[in-house]
């Protein structure tokens, strides 16, 4: 088999969330198919849009509504209570100890990986409608991005052996 | 003796195998690389990335919580 970046094998991935612990699927399973060889299309529309602004500083974690969260904290895990976690700050708060057990542990930052993804020559598809619908500019996005809709998604994913929705 | 070698210690999934790759793409057929990890989720990992690749894992062994590979590029 060729270790040259081809092996045939396409994936297609529809990124739909822009939250910091949903970045980490699409960008980890795009990143690591490539690494094997696969020919990888991500297509991002909705709130995933959010991970291809220039800065992703913003990226947050929510704990509302997310009974499965679960943070360690001083030896043992910790729940947010929906009460708790409508006060304003809280989700800040959360998302900066997810930010630091994410160093902690040795976890890629999803700038880093999005910056693998764009050196592995992963296509980067942005959904117009959604740019238009949010009004968003290109000029807010990375320059990597190319611009596009249903039918070119479609069209990759026709080709492809994995399509997966995120 | 490998050509090169990759501390991957302390790095989580999936930056060993990230890392790898570039580290393959730097490399001669014939050459190897040896990774080093602390990820236990790794060994299967770099089966399977051998596996699909067409690199050969010539060793996959442990001692004392570190992981050890030798790959060779064909």
């Amino acid at each position: 088999m060729p270790n040259d970046g081809s092996n045939n094998k396409k994936m297609s991935i529809i990124v739909t969330k822009g939250t910091l612990d949903w970045a980490y699927p699409p960008f980890i399973l795009a990143t690591t198919a490539a690494s094997m060889d696969v020919d990888v299309t991500m297509f991002f529309t909705f709130y995933g849009l959010q991970l291809l602004k220039k800065d992703l500083g913003h990226l947050q974690i929510s704990t509302l509504g997310n009974p499965a969260m679960e943070m360690p904290m001083m030896g043992m895990h910790m729940t947010m209570p929906n009460i708790v976690s409508a006060i304003p700050g809280v989700d800040a708060m959360a998302s900066s100890m997810m930010r630091s057990l994410i160093k902690k542990k040795g976890v890629a930052s999803i700038p880093e990986l999005r910056e693998m993804a764009v050196e592995s020559d992963i296509k980067i598809i942005g959904c117009q409608m959604t740019l238009d619908l949010f009004e968003w500019g290109p000029k807010d996005m990375i320059p990597e991005m190319e611009l596009g809709g249903a039918a070119t998604y479609m069209a990759g994913a026709l080709e492809s052996d994995i399509n997966l929705f995120i | 003796m490998a050509t090169q070698t990759l501390d991957t210690k302390g790095m989580n999934c999936p930056l060993p195998i990230l890392k790898t790759k570039k580290a393959i793409k730097g490399l001669s057929a014939g050459d190897t690389l040896e990774v080093l990890s602390t990820d236990p989720g790794s060994v299967k990992d770099f089966e399977a990335f051998c596996k699909s690749t067409g690199n050969k894992l010539m060793e996959s062994s442990e001692d004392s919580g570190v992981f050890r590979y030798l790959i060779e590029k064909p």
